[in-house]
């Protein structure tokens, strides 16, 4: 049982800043999912959680002691690698007994544990084999077996699904998440892929560049993301974004203009006079053949079985709608678009920040 | 690695096996012809033309073993029943042994400096490569060009400069000042064989290991060595080779206590000027623990014991 929490976080490479300072709490028995694109220093910030890697500043809290400096064997944690890392001069069984063996564990007692996770896990018939004629999946099993079979207070793992099939991906997906589920402890998982992130974590925190740009709940941030950059990662398609160009809010204004159109926003709550855009997601954006609404043009359509992504264009700017299949819409036709004022976020077009508003108040408070 | 994707064709096969015939032959010969002077007599070894066949005989062994002297005159012949099969051989060449040669003793030395100095070799070069392989080490590469660059000329350049300093310090001839010499030459050559086959283990396994409760130093007993043996193994090799067959610094800097076989073996004189057939013997015995050891470790030489463990 851990609860984690880092403050303040940094590391630079030289010249080259990895993580800039990071703040942000992992609550006991939480999946916990750090996301972000490839070398945004996700992977950093959990090696110096897990002391692989010492921060250049900052701390790192595990219930409540500071383990900044601590070796990474004095961290009571468990850590899972993308390439498995399974020691290859040695076989199923060895590998899962290594961790006990460090701690000097009297034998029936790690042969009754690699017994019975080696049963969780269903590789009991794969004891005696080498771990190079293993399959990717098996792999990781063993890689998971390894983690778990010394109760660690919490489990750090590295994209521990990248290497695997597609297939095997979704599988090994759901056995983690039910692993867990029985486990309770709390797991920090590091992924690049916004599904499996949103998929199985019960918080995500999206990083970008080495700073955090969300902290919340997969729904909150997909609903309210608190920049661009975390609306355009989150969801696919991603968000669609119209430039207004310049444009002035005030406290309490509840449509924006796009032209000689209005469109309605949640109620804003900040001032702001600056270069705007308007965050819509596919799903709210309805495509009416009646009058009313913003015109626009059908330039593709992409079948997805029930539903169906329809992108349109309006003065430049591509917008993608998903809609549902039934309808047919051929390309070139005129469509009307009425967005769903309730889910519209406003975002700075140059700094990238959602303006506060009746709809996105509590998710940026937390985050 | 590529494989070709027809089968060879006859000719292809014939060719191939030509050449490979005649790289064996030019290899092997010359040290069939010595294993087999070792078995010739005195005459039959500096016989014109030489002799392929030939009655083989024991002399060689026995001469390499013992200082003989001849029998005088005028002593009675004696009951050769009562003698042992080798100074049977001797006094039927008119001679008695004296006393036991020096070549056991070479030998050992030979053993004591070749085998010290690979081991401390190989101590020395897999730590200093796991330190330059994983750590950050200030000018790590002005250091590393450094270490390489003590190979760069021939070690007998220095011999001079050597043989002074072992003159001062009281090296000479003894198996300390022999194995540090050895030890430096191969040390560049194993630091950076090393650390090449260091870069290539997966620094996860380490990790994996620091965080399954292991220290540093463990985890580098544990985990890396295992992993590095292959290298380890191929290293130790070259450094054998080199410090057993090194004949130069051998005759410079050794005399007697700590002289290797190298340059002992070039001193073994017969009655009658050189004796072929013990010199021979001398050199085909000495090629069976570099042989043996090589031929032990040859199996880490082929096996990659990392395949598969890590997905790349």
């Amino acid at each position: 049982m851990a609860e984690i929490e880092i403050k303040n976080l940094r590391k630079e490479f030289d010249e080259f800043v990895a993580v800039e300072n990071s703040t942000f709490k992992v609550e006991d028995g939480e999946f916990f999912m750090l996301l972000g694109p490839s070398g945004c220093g996700k992977t950093t910030t959990l090696r110096m959680m897990a002391g692989l890697e010492l921060p250049t500043s900052g701390q790192v809290l595990i219930n409540g002691e500071d383990v900044s400096f601590k070796r990474a064997r004095d961290r009571d944690i468990a850590f899972v690698f993308q390439m498995y890392a399974l020691y290859p001069h040695l076989n199923v069984r060895q590998n899962l007994e290594y961790p006990l063996r460090s701690q000097g564990n009297p034998a029936s007692l790690i042969h009754e544990k690699v017994a019975e996770v080696s049963k969780i896990l269903k590789i009991s018939h794969l004891l005696s084999s080498p771990v190079g004629r293993l399959s990717g999946g098996d792999r990781q099993r063993v890689a998971l077996g390894r983690a778990i079979v010394r109760d660690p207070s919490a489990f750090f793992m590295d994209e521990p699904l990248g290497a695997l099939d597609a297939e095997f991906r979704e599988e090994m997906a759901e056995e983690l998440r039910a692993l867990h589920d029985r486990m309770g402890a709390t797991t920090i998982y590091v992924t690049h892929d916004q599904l499996e992130a949103m998929q199985m974590g019960d918080k995500i925190v999206v990083m970008n560049h080495g700073v955090i740009e969300q902290f919340g709940a997969p729904q909150e941030i997909y609903d309210w993301p608190a920049t661009k950059f975390v609306a355009d990662f989150i969801g696919f398609p991603a968000m669609n974004f119209l430039p207004l160009g310049h444009h002035k809010v005030s406290v309490g204004n509840t449509f924006v203009a796009y032209k000689d159109y209005q469109i309605d926003v949640p109620a804003c709550l900040e001032e702001f006079d600056g270069s705007l855009d308007v965050g819509v997601r596919p799903e709210h954006i309805r495509l009416s053949r009646e009058p009313g609404g913003i015109p626009a043009t059908v330039v593709a359509s992409e079948y997805l079985g029930t539903t169906q992504i329809v992108s349109v264009e309006i003065d430049q700017a591509i917008l993608k709608s998903r809609v549902s299949s039934t309808e047919e819409y051929s390309v070139g036709s005129s469509i009307n678009l009425i967005f769903d004022y309730r889910s519209i976020s406003l975002f700075d077009h140059s700094s990238g920040r959602a303006l506060q508003s009746e709809g996105n108040r509590e998710v940026l408070a937390c985050g | 690695m590529s494989f070709s994707v027809t089968a060879p064709s006859p000719r292809t096969k014939l060719i191939s096996g030509l050449i490979v015939g005649l790289y064996a032959l030019v290899t092997l010969a010359p040290l069939l012809w010595i294993i087999a002077t070792g078995f010739k007599s005195g005459q039959d070894s500096i016989h014109y033309p030489p002799k392929v066949l030939f009655e083989p005989t024991m002399e060689g062994y026995v001469n390499l073993f013992t200082t003989r002297t001849r029998i005088p005159s005028d002593q009675p012949p004696k009951d050769t029943t009562s003698m042992t099969w080798y100074e049977e051989i001797v006094y039927k060449k008119g001679e008695i042994i004296a006393e036991p040669s020096k070549y056991g003793e070479r030998f050992l030395n030979s053993t004591v400096i070749g085998f010290g100095s690979t081991a401390l070799c190989m101590f020395l070069g897999t730590i200093a490569a796991y330190a330059f392989s994983r750590f950050k080490v200030p000018l790590k590469d002005d250091l590393l060009f450094f270490i390489l660059s003590t190979r760069m000329m021939p070690p007998i350049a220095v011999a001079i400069p050597i043989f002074l300093m072992f003159k001062n310090l009281g090296l000479n001839d003894t198996y300390f000042g022999m194995i540090m010499l050895y030890t430096a030459v191969n040390l560049s050559l194993s630091v950076w064989l090393l650390k090449g086959f260091m870069d290539e283990i997966p620094v996860e396994y380490e990790e994996a290991a620091l965080i399954d409760g292991y220290t540093r130093f463990e985890a580098f007993i544990k985990v890396v060595l295992p992993q590095a043996i292959t290298g380890i193994a191929s290293t130790a090799i070259f450094c054998l080779i080199f410090a057993w067959n090194e004949y130069a610094f051998a005759v410079l800097l050794t005399s007697g206590d700590a002289q290797t076989a190298p340059p002992f073996i070039p001193t073994i004189i017969g009655v009658s000027g050189k004796d072929w057939p013990a010199v021979a013997a001398g050199a085909t015995l000495f090629l069976v623990p570099v042989m043996v050891f090589t031929v032990l470790l040859r199996k880490h030489l082929l096996r990659g014991i990392t395949f598969g463990a890590i997905r790349k």
